[in-house]
């Protein structure tokens, strides 16, 4: 029977099977971070039991780390203590790799674990983190899990798992310019909304995801979780196989060759059949602007804010009442008539080399707005940031009036200083625009990179392809 | 983990859709390196009038009274009746530790998302998810008759209201056998340390990559 890629993945990972079907999952990648670490650790300890397979695990300190004055140290202290608890706990514990804060390879876990090889096709990735999504574009069964689970992982290697339901989205035909990954991620979550794949894992597919790069389909995977989905994953093709050669984990030699034909296996069969498919034209998905407090408020860049007295349902009426109230904007404004106050471009959703390419490339010879505050660029990891000082792309950023900072999680969930004050509005490359979710009273627009770049150059939303 | 077998409690309200863990704990009380003490600080941006931090004495804080669970009437409320997506977004298991040490045992709601939902469990717990026929007519309940409470069952997997009504509710039937006993999923995954040995080892010879 033809199977479906996240079948042959199940299948491939099943240690023990109970008859109404809930499983032993074998964990084969453990990322692991500082805030949702601490509390698993200390229950290992207290119960006097040791890790399972201390080289499964790869940590690195990204949530607390400030961006900026790494001489300085981290000036909070209870950021600085579960920064040096995580420390303490992989030295006594071990790791496969461990970057901590200031190392030249630390970065934000989902941009660090890929971009060293540590993140295979075919694997099981989890971490206390709900975007371990992102690994799916390498075909891994990845999501994130509670900090009880994570101690369970640690303890045991496994995890106890009921399979989940499948569903195809399925990207066809060619994505415009100035067009990104980001931007078929919220069309995508638009269209179903951010509990339309609760319950499934999502495998994306068609001739538009195929032509993403590894970078491009790590922002869409990552963005699954937004649309409710713990998992979402792309088949393995040239473009995954290439991005792996000769990554520091990465297999070498005759092991690579038997590992590429391994991977390229990881595709559904023809005729596999999914719970549910759902389809989206390319050449339809325009540049996205989220204009609420939940992922799937959104529109394309040149419509208007929606009106609530036109929603039929009182409770969404409600709810999207209370968005624009928080928002601060009225119902039937145009989207591009929405002034800024920041530009945030980071994020395990977009803080990698091509994110800061095709930012760069709207912001080259341009300058921020005046009523632009604060246009912040940080970089997803140490190695991005050295890769992109080394093409010039801060220079372009630093010209244009942008900051250019340490790698880091910092303003897409504001735990370390980078934040926003009280009613600022930020175009935000990041992946959640819920209430308070870059700092109290602040208000997130979700944009590509390209998208936020332009809107920190107008000093309000724009139309990137009238940039480019 | 406290294990959950019944409860005759007071219901709390919270009519919204896609209630998300960013407003159950906000981030900056993640930073604990503890399990306890979230309560104090569970939904504090809508809780409180001025901005929280770790480390402030909350009982000294205003209240924001518009907040529907500063009301007087749903003080000691053990049971929070909430619509769609409930504990959306991120994986952090201190949103279930906030309401658990707020005092909630269960949360009602028309849909979770996967990963609170999962997380509840591991911490005695029970999310409940009912029709919303059923939902709306407990929100009109809840609001219009004072001291309004629930019995919840998980044996007999029902909820009943005060005029008699049982409302049956799914649960997987390893979660309820895991929460009726408190049982500890480590220990019970321990008992197939062997399988699970044997696995590893048949992975070790079939993709020895993964083991670098």
């Amino acid at each position: 029977m033809p199977q479906t890629l996240y079948d042959k993945l199940w299948q491939n990972h099943v240690v023990h099977e109970e008859a109404d079907g809930t499983a032993l999952i074998y964990i084969d990648r453990h990322l692991v971070h500082e805030v949702t670490s601490p509390q698993a650790f200390e229950g290992l300890k207290l119960a006097g039991r040791k890790p399972w397979r201390v080289s499964s695990i790869v940590a690195t300190a990204d949530h607390n780390t400030p961006t900026d004055h790494w001489e300085e140290g981290i000036k909070d202290p209870i950021s600085r203590q579960q920064v040096e608890t995580l420390d303490a706990n992989i030295r006594e514990v071990g790791a496969l790799a461990y970057w901590p804060f200031k190392d030249m390879r630390q970065g934000i876990v989902h941009v660090v674990g890929p971009e060293n090889g540590a993140t295979l096709p075919g694997m099981t990735v989890v971490c206390g983190d709900s975007h371990t999504s992102t690994h799916g574009a390498f075909a891994c069964m990845a999501h994130g899990i509670g900090t009880s689970e994570v101690e369970h992982v640690m303890a045991t290697q496994c995890l106890i798992q009921k399979k989940s339901k499948s569903m195809l989205i399925r990207v066809e035909g060619k994505l415009g310019k100035g067009v990104t990954g980001k931007d078929v991620a919220l069309a995508i979550i638009g269209k179903i909304g951010t509990a339309g794949g609760t319950g499934y894992a999502i495998e994306f597919g068609g001739s538009a995801i195929r032509g993403l790069s590894m970078e491009g389909r790590m922002t869409l995977c990552n963005m699954a979780i937004e649309a409710g989905a713990r998992m979402g994953f792309v088949a393995v093709d040239d473009t995954t196989i290439n991005y792996l050669k000769d990554r520091p984990f990465s297999p070498k030699g005759e092991t690579w060759d038997k590992a590429v034909a391994y991977w390229r296996t990881l595709k559904s069969d023809e005729g596999a059949c999914f719970d549910c498919t759902v389809d989206l034209k390319a050449e339809e998905i325009q540049p996205q602007v989220t204009w609420g407090t939940s992922p799937e408020m959104v529109v394309p860049i040149g419509a208007t804010v929606p009106d609530p007295a036109k929603e039929a349902d009182p409770v969404k009426r409600e709810g999207m009442e209370r968005a624009l109230q928080y928002m601060g904007l009225t119902p039937n404004l145009e989207i591009k008539k929405i002034a800024i106050d920041k530009v945030f471009i980071g994020s395990c959703t977009n803080s990698r080399i091509e994110d800061l390419r095709e930012a760069a490339a709207v912001v080259r010879g341009r300058q921020k707005a005046a009523n632009v505050k604060l246009a912040l660029v940080v970089p997803g990891s140490g190695l991005v940031k050295r890769q992109a000082e080394a093409e010039g792309l801060d220079k372009i950023f630093v010209a244009a009036g942008f900051e250019w900072r340490e790698p880091g999680c910092s303003m897409c969930l504001a735990m370390n200083a980078d934040r926003l004050e009280p009613g600022e509005r930020c175009a935000s490359t990041s992946n959640r625009n819920f209430e308070g979710r870059q700092g109290p009273g602040g208000r997130t627009h979700l944009v590509s990179p390209a998208m936020a770049a332009a809107a920190g150059i107008a000093g309000h939303f724009a139309d990137v392809r009238d940039i480019l | 983990m406290q294990a959950f077998t019944k409860l005759d409690g007071l219901v709390a309200p919270l009519d919204r859709n896609n209630v998300d863990t960013d407003a159950i704990i906000p981030k900056q009380f993640l930073k604990s390196i503890k399990r306890s003490g979230f309560g104090p600080n569970a939904f504090d941006e809508w809780r409180y009038m001025d901005h929280g931090e770790p480390g402030m004495d909350n009982s000294k804080r205003p209240l924001n009274p518009n907040f529907v669970l500063n009301q007087q009437r749903y003080q000691g409320a053990s049971v929070l009746l909430t619509r769609s997506n409930f504990g959306c977004g991120s994986s952090r298991e201190h949103a279930p530790w906030a309401l658990l040490d707020y005092g909630f045992r269960v949360v009602i709601a028309e849909s979770f998302a996967d990963i609170f939902f999962n997380n509840c469990f591991k911490n005695g717990i029970l999310p409940i998810v009912l029709p919303k026929a059923e939902i709306d007519a407990l929100f009109g309940l809840t609001e219009y008759t004072p001291g309004f409470k629930l019995v919840v069952d998980l044996e007999q997997q029902k909820v009943v209201r005060p005029d008699g009504h049982a409302i049956p509710f799914e649960v997987d039937a390893f979660r309820r056998e895991c929460l009726l006993n408190g049982w500890d999923d480590i220990g019970l995954t321990l008992r197939h340390a062997d399988k699970i040995k044997a696995f590893e080892e048949r992975r070790r010879a079939e993709q020895p990559w993964l083991f670098s």
